[in-house]
């Protein structure tokens, strides 16, 4: 890695530092817990749904930088999505980091999370990014 | 001894200015040891015990001579107390499987410390369970050290077995292991002791210790992936019965019963990783050459040295002991407000190899509030160069994240 602000960039860091989305929901729907085991990063998600709609999307728990963002910005890209879309957006993401999707325009839905683009160049820190969006994906395949 | 001439006989060091401080996860390999490696699977490769020509004959003497230099190395009495293994894990499951679940009886004890590697805990957590026994463990004090009182008081005629690793792989304490093996043998139960954390760094001897087992891997000590030892004492060993089954450890194999070979034979089934005993064999040449005297003394220098550095950032948590003749080679620390894997990845940007994470050691990281540490570990070709990128790294880790705080 050349240069650290490829990934310590500043929404990652924001993100990090002091996220709005660390919260309890009062009235979540489902619950799915998240563990990498190897460097201890463990989250836990709430979901309250509105019919198909992501109504809201919440995260508590521990890790590092790259986990603790990633998390955080999934929300604010997925919130207000349907289900659909949000499986969508996070295979899309999934694709983006391990470099089966390259394409600028397909990424565009990623929005904001398309700062993580360059983990792909970090194979150590590829688990911290995804670890939200596998624990998302299913907690939506038990829907 | 002068560390920049024995860097040279490290290959990886060649055109490569990694400060690499990951060491008690595995050594750099000095090339006699790789050159000797090469040579056997060069000049003498074949399969050794079973052919009656030359060339399979040369393999076994470079078997059983490796054997015998890991038996002189140690101070074990006889060379068929060393069974070779694929690492201190293999090792210790093979004590935990046999000596263990044939021993341990209702309502036994099994102590160990809460330092262990999860190696030396999680096969003991299956005998207990298997045979209806309690697990118990010695904790640390606010020194991370264990008391007397508290090994004293752990320990007791229920006891029969009793685990403890020699240093701690994530605080690089140095455990009294000559005061438990007394205690334990009092109470009369046996000693598993792993030094796999203190082989490279400081002499062992297995007599003086008066251990009943002892394991380490070859690859933090110099040697080639994938060989480790088991150390028995014989009149245990020989009463023991086999781990793993199969060719090579048998006496008559019969349509429904087989006898079993004598020591060592009989723990080692299949063919075996004969390049990685030659490779040991010429790492605990390549130790003896140096002399641990100035191993201790060149590694001793460069770790006060980054303790007291360390403890010189007031953003660094330390987890050592104060007192130092207590300790060698690992440290782990924290930096404020940033987890340990991003300070690994920044660390790794200016070319500082550390560890970051639980260290297979979840209970005493949970024993201790915390969910992961950073790990740097040294050895002897480690320099106070090493130190200093390793301190230009954190001060860059720290002002990184210093921009975002509020």
């Amino acid at each position: 890695m050349d240069d650290l602000t490829d990934v310590y960039n500043d929404i990652i860091m924001e993100h990090s530092l002091a996220s709005y989305n660390k919260r309890k929901l009062e009235d979540a729907d489902m619950v799915e817990k998240g563990h990498n085991p190897n460097c201890g990063d463990e989250i836990e998600l709430e979901l309250k749904l509105d019919g198909d709609i992501i109504k809201d999307l919440a995260f508590t728990g521990h890790g590092c930088a790259i986990s603790q963002s990633s998390t955080s910005i999934m929300i604010d890209v997925l919130k207000g999505k349907t289900v659909k879309e949000a499986m969508d957006i996070i295979k899309t993401f999934i694709g983006m980091i391990k470099r089966e999707i390259k394409d600028d325009e397909e990424l565009k839905k990623l929005d904001e999370a398309i700062a993580f683009r360059n983990i792909s160049n970090m194979p150590a820190r590829v688990k911290c990014a995804l670890l939200a969006w596998h624990t998302l994906e299913d907690m939506l395949n038990k829907k | 001894m002068d560390i920049k001439e024995i860097r040279k006989d490290f290959p990886i060091f060649d055109n490569n200015n990694i400060a690499y401080l990951d060491s008690g996860a595995t050594s750099q390999r000095p090339r006699q040891v790789i050159e000797k490696v090469n040579k056997f699977y060069e000049k003498a490769n074949s399969n050794p015990h079973r052919g009656s020509y030359k060339l399979s004959i040369e393999a076994t003497q470079a078997y059983e001579g490796s054997r015998r230099k890991v038996a002189e190395f140690i101070n074990a009495k006889y060379p068929e107390e060393i069974i070779f293994t694929k690492n201190a894990t293999e090792a210790l499951n093979l004590i935990a499987y046999s000596y263990g679940m044939d021993n341990i009886k209702n309502g036994d004890e099994i102590v160990i410390s809460i330092m262990e590697h999860h190696s030396n805990l999680v096969p003991w957590q299956k005998v207990v369970k298997k045979n209806n026994a309690t697990l118990k463990y010695m904790y640390i004090n606010d020194n991370f050290e264990l008391d007397k009182n508290e090994i004293e008081s752990k320990i007791t005629k229920n006891t029969k077995i009793v685990g403890i690793t020699h240093v701690s792989n994530v605080l690089g304490t140095i455990n009294p292991v000559k005061d438990i093996i007394d205690i334990a043998h009092k109470n009369g139960a046996v000693v598993v002791l792993d030094v796999s954390q203190s082989i490279p760094h400081m002499k062992i001897d297995v007599q003086n210790l008066d251990a009943d087992f002892v394991v380490f891997s070859g690859h933090k000590m110099l040697a080639p992936l994938g060989i480790g030892v088991l150390y028995g004492k014989k009149d245990i060993l020989d009463n023991m019965s086999p781990f793993i089954l199969g060719g090579d450890m048998i006496e008559y194999v019969y349509e429904q019963d087989t006898t079993f070979a004598p020591l060592p034979n009989k723990f080692e089934a299949g063919t075996q990783n004969v390049g990685g005993a030659v490779g040991l064999a010429a790492a605990m040449d390549y130790i003896e050459s140096i002399g641990y005297d100035n191993i201790e003394k060149a590694e001793r220098e460069v770790v006060e040295y980054a303790i007291s550095k360390l403890r010189s950032l007031d953003f660094i948590k330390l987890y050592c002991t104060n007192n130092l003749e207590n300790h060698l080679s690992v440290l782990s620390f924290n930096v404020n407000g940033i987890h340990p894997h991003d300070v690994s990845t920044i660390l790794d940007s200016v070319n500082v190899a550390i560890r970051s994470g639980n260290h297979c050691a979840q209970p005493l990281l949970r024993f201790l509030g915390i969910d992961s540490t950073c790990r740097a570990s040294f050895s002897f070709y480690n320099t106070k160069e090493d130190v200093d990128k390793l301190i230009l790294g954190l001060n860059k880790a720290n002002e990184l994240f210093n921009k975002y705080k509020r």
